[in-house]
């Protein structure tokens, strides 16, 4: 009796955290998914391109509001942007084409890589703000 | 008297990245000058040929772009970026050892573009060209209120600095940069087909003619000069040819857009370019970029290319092709006679360095050298300056230092403008 009570235990241990494991935004899948569609403009370790391309690293749009954050990959840009006092001059073509997962991987990695320590964007964020953001 | 009189107005004409015509009027003065000038302790951090020597002039001008020499060996330099509400800098060293005394600055815009030529400092923001009258001392008499000599030009984000230079017949030559990669239907997204014709391409993407002389000229006043640029930040008229000379920066992300290249073929497309232009020019964008391995215009994939197909028939050969991404900001022939016999009348191109490259490694970050004979190249380029950045694995944001603007002084050193950190270089021939 006891070792199937120890047996259950285990199991439910083991499907909790496996559970939590799929919910959640993978930081590991993020980092995958910046190489190959983020990597070129932003550089490898976030720091961008002066006057070109924004840096990801200590920038509010990055570790503030999540909604903007999300909104900007979504719809891209298409104009000069000013950001935290400096313009940025390439357009940011939309990124909508990803899925709610994928976009939510990505930011919960830039989000906690390069010195931010902001909190996690779920799916279900993206999915919300999808519904509401006009596309291009 | 009269004989004072005529050396001043020589040195007022002469053009401050050749000032070698007016070394006249200042001749006595700039040989006292240059024997006190010496290269410091480490080359300003530089990597340079054996016989050269680099000086750090000044530092901290923030986003210095292009520059200007005066006869007098003054400096002007235009800013990307206000520092202290000015967008213009004049630096002068009173007591001839090469390192600036004073800073006062002037002109409330910001942009790229500083020439000096027929007693006029010539200086552009991202829409217009502006001038100063000099005095006898290449000093600007009206920082307050300069004429304003081309207006309205478009500047819509991407590629928006005016860089200027002049000929020796009163003309103005201004790059208007296409607000493009590569004249995608929408920009830089993957997949969004290439327009055709280019709608960009009757108000950007080339270099437009104006009268170096008249005011409030327009797009209407001018020559549409050279068509199918991308963009261009360094260019210089060649004595020698008397043609106006260009660098290009070619298109990015290759490798983002198509599924052709693998990801170390791409970083190496296309070639930077360097052109030579006559009125009428045409280097071909959008529609084709050129390949510098297998020397060829081949068509872009958003146009129905595959890596091979060619186009661009009606475009012409770049004059040289210089690895890709490297962006070149700085072009000068040089005019001087410092430096050795090698470097008369070649190249100077300043690499502001690369960014997508990434992740290979970047490149660019220098100053490089191709030696010209006849009005053509002569051999292969190499590299003359080195080290601006300062760090092992070079990148855009952290680099220290970009090599921008390009100027000659008048005893033939080479001055080196970094937008990065602000610092003005002085390169100069020792033997040592």
């Amino acid at each position: 009796m006891k070792k199937i009570i120890i047996s259950l235990l285990f199991i439910t241990v083991l499907s909790i955290f496996l559970f939590a494991q799929t919910s959640k935004p993978s930081v590991e899948n993020g980092k995958k998914l910046y190489e190959q569609y983020c990597l070129t403009c932003h550089q490898a370790d976030g720091s961008g391109v002066p006057k070109m391309n924004p840096p990801l690293i200590k920038t509010s749009y990055v570790s503030g509001d999540k909604k903007k954050l999300i909104q900007w990959v979504l719809r891209g840009s298409v104009e000069n942007v000013l950001i935290d006092g400096k313009t940025y001059s390439n357009n940011m073509p939309s990124q909508a084409y990803l899925k709610d997962e994928e976009i939510a991987d990505i930011l919960t990695y830039i989000r906690s890589s390069f010195g931010n320590k902001a909190s996690a964007v779920t799916p279900t964020d993206v999915k919300n703000l999808r519904a509401v953001t006009k596309l291009d | 008297m009269p004989s004072f009189f005529v050396l001043m107005a020589i040195a007022n004409q002469s053009c401050a990245r050749s000032a070698n015509d007016s070394t006249s009027t200042t001749k006595n003065d700039t040989t006292a000058k240059a024997s006190l000038v010496k290269p410091d302790a480490d080359n300003a951090g530089l990597k340079l040929p054996q016989g050269f020597g680099a000086l750090k002039v000044t530092d901290g001008l923030g986003e210095a772009r292009h520059l200007a020499v005066t006869p007098q060996g003054d400096i002007y330099v235009k800013l990307s970026s206000l520092k202290n509400g000015k967008g213009i800098y004049f630096l002068h060293d009173a007591n001839g050892d090469g390192k600036i005394d004073t800073k006062t600055s002037f002109g409330s815009y910001t942009g790229t573009g500083m020439f000096i030529k027929n007693g006029y400092l010539y200086a552009s923001s991202d829409k217009e060209v502006f001038r100063y009258k000099l005095d006898a001392n290449n000093k600007v008499t009206n920082p307050d209120k300069p004429e304003k000599i081309v207006t309205g030009l478009l500047s819509r984000g991407e590629h928006e600095a005016k860089a200027i230079t002049l000929d020796n017949d009163g003309n103005l030559y201004v790059n208007i940069g296409a607000y493009s990669n590569i004249c995608q239907q929408k920009d830089r997204v993957k997949g969004s087909p290439g327009m055709k014709p280019c709608p960009i391409l009757d108000s950007a993407g080339g270099i437009w003619q104006f009268n170096a002389d008249k005011l409030n000229q327009t797009y209407g006043d001018d020559t549409h000069y050279a068509t199918g640029l991308r963009n261009v930040v360094g260019l210089d008229w060649n004595t020698a040819t008397n043609s106006l000379f260009v660098m290009q920066h070619g298109r990015d992300q290759l490798q983002d857009y198509t599924d052709l290249f693998s990801q170390k073929e791409a970083v190496e497309l296309p070639a930077e370019c360097l052109y030579e232009l006559h009125k009428g020019s045409n280097c071909g964008w959008p529609y084709i970029y050129y390949d510098p391995i297998q020397h060829k215009k081949i068509l872009c994939p958003e146009y129905g290319g595959d890596g091979k197909k060619t186009g661009g028939e009606d475009a012409q050969d770049p004059v040289y092709a210089f690895p890709a991404h490297m962006a070149p900001n700085g072009l000068l022939f040089y005019t001087g006679n410092m430096f050795p016999e090698k470097y008369k009348n070649g190249a100077f191109i300043a690499f502001h360095g690369s960014w997508n490259r990434s992740p290979q490694p970047q490149k660019g970050y220098f100053v490089a050298f191709l030696p010209f004979k006849d009005g053509k190249p002569s051999g292969e380029w190499e590299i003359f300056a080195d080290n601006f950045a300062g760090e092992e694995n070079v990148q855009p944001g952290t680099a220290k230092h970009r090599p921008c603007g390009l100027a000659q002084g008048p005893d033939g050193s080479l001055y080196v403008s970094d937008d990065s950190g602000g610092t003005i270089y002085r390169i100069i021939y020792t033997g040592k």
